[in-house]
């Protein structure tokens, strides 16, 4: 619709706007994240939902126990190789349109604990990631700043071809591989269908080169 | 309060146990006290009641792998070469075994002395090896000693709730134990040396043996 047509008509009172934005403006406007926290960036995320920061305002305060009734899942925290299976059974129970921050180091790549036995190497491996905020724990501003780049992203959003997200496609899956407690590592210790890891060339030097995937 | 003093009072009046100091060279001079598997919970018990000792706290429960050793020395022997008896240097190994070794520190709170350091040691570096268990002696050893048999697989006879802590129960590894594989869960790194950058160029070669020879050849 022409910008100056509709710029006319709101001033006459008459309001037009298309079926796209406005089912945007209604998902990205009220995100509710799912209530649990893994470790020391949960606490940070609960910070962001109290006065001083005041997640409210983006419509996110709403942080529901239940996650059928979750939009968002904050993982906010180390995800030990025990807890895995149940963040991601989690996420399956959870109704499309659904959306995943990756909170902190440990729930990007296992941070600090990355060389560990026990710890996953990063939520990615078994679930579709949206948003990534590093730091260790990411302050409430990081967080605040992931929530508007969410919103950016779902506002962006085409709900007609190729390109439409994945809760509009029935072809793409909504619930993903729960991995088992295996004899000596989780089975699968990834889902090669969303993530694999880049394989690049490392010298001794320390300069990289990309290798083709 | 003197281990020396301490161990003969033990001595006196547990009978039959088998108690041994296992000195510690650093300057914090805290030496500690070897038990004999068989009297261990009478020893405990003894340090607990006791009325002049009164050990009334277990703080810490910790585990050691002592991994089997091999010991190369040279040894001057004579021996004839040649016809003539020279003197000739040889080496000999000796095998060590290892063994898994639990640290019990206790302290008193009641008397406020302080700690004294109990070890146990198993007789090899098996999967079935058992000690006894101070769990029943004094109750904040046991999510520890679970830690232990989680970690370095020691199984504590007379523990009431001996189940994994940390990891899964179908998990058949112990993690803390020096012998460990880690599962080979691959991730880029950027900075990666040792055993990664190892571990990387392995999985770089699996996926693609020609450009990682082309990559060598440079």
């Amino acid at each position: 619709m022409d910008e100056k047509l509709k710029n006319e008509l709101s001033k006459q009172g008459i309001f037009t706007t298309s079926l796209q934005a406005l089912y945007n403006w209604g998902r990205t406007s009220s995100l509710w994240p799912l209530n649990f926290g893994l470790a020391c960036c949960a606490i940070e995320m609960i910070a962001t939902t109290m006065a001083r920061y005041d997640l409210a305002r983006f419509g996110a305060e709403v942080f529901r126990p239940s996650p059928r009734q979750a939009d968002l899942m904050i993982v906010a925290g180390t995800v030990t190789k025990k807890m895995a299976p149940q963040v991601v059974r989690l996420y399956n129970q959870m109704p499309e349109p659904k959306y995943v921050i990756s909170m902190g180091a440990c729930a990007i790549s296992g941070g600090p604990f990355k060389q560990g036995y026990n710890v996953l190497k990063g939520i990615d491996r078994y679930i579709p990631v949206d948003i990534y905020i590093p730091g260790c724990p990411p302050r409430p501003e990081a967080l605040i700043e992931a929530f508007m780049e969410l919103q950016r992203k779902i506002d962006a959003q085409q709900l007609t071809g190729e390109n439409r997200p994945r809760h509009l496609n029935a072809g793409e899956p909504s619930e993903f591989v729960v991995p088992q407690f295996g004899e000596h590592d989780l089975e699968p210790a990834r889902n090669s269908a969303i993530w694999n890891p880049p394989l690049v060339q490392i010298t001794q030097t320390g300069s990289d080169e990309s290798g083709n995937r | 309060m003197n281990l020396e003093t301490v161990k003969s009072e033990i001595e006196a009046n547990v009978p039959g146990c088998r108690l041994e100091i296992v000195a510690n060279p650093s300057p914090s001079g805290q030496h500690s006290l070897l038990l004999d598997t068989q009297h261990a919970a009478a020893v405990a018990l003894y340090l607990r009641d006791a009325p002049d000792l009164r050990f009334d706290f277990c703080s810490n429960v910790t585990g050691i792998d002592w991994p089997d050793k091999e010991l190369s020395q040279k040894v001057k022997v004579r021996k004839l070469v040649d016809g003539v008896e020279q003197e000739v240097e040889e080496t000999r190994t000796t095998n060590i075994p290892g063994n898994l070794e639990v640290v019990y520190h206790l302290y008193s709170v009641e008397m406020k002395h302080g700690p004294i350091i109990l070890r146990m040691r198993t007789l090899d570096r098996g999967t079935g090896v058992h000690l006894p268990s101070f769990t029943p002696i004094w109750r904040s050893a046991e999510l520890q000693e679970r830690e232990i048999f989680d970690l370095y697989g020691v199984i504590f006879d007379g523990h009431p709730d001996l189940r994994r802590l940390l990891m899964w129960d179908e998990f058949q590894d112990y993690p803390m134990r020096r012998d460990y594989a880690d599962p080979d869960d691959y991730e880029y790194e950027p900075t990666a040396h040792d055993e990664v950058l190892q571990r990387a160029q392995q999985h770089l070669s699996q996926a693609n043996p020609a450009q990682f020879s082309e990559a060598e050849g440079r």
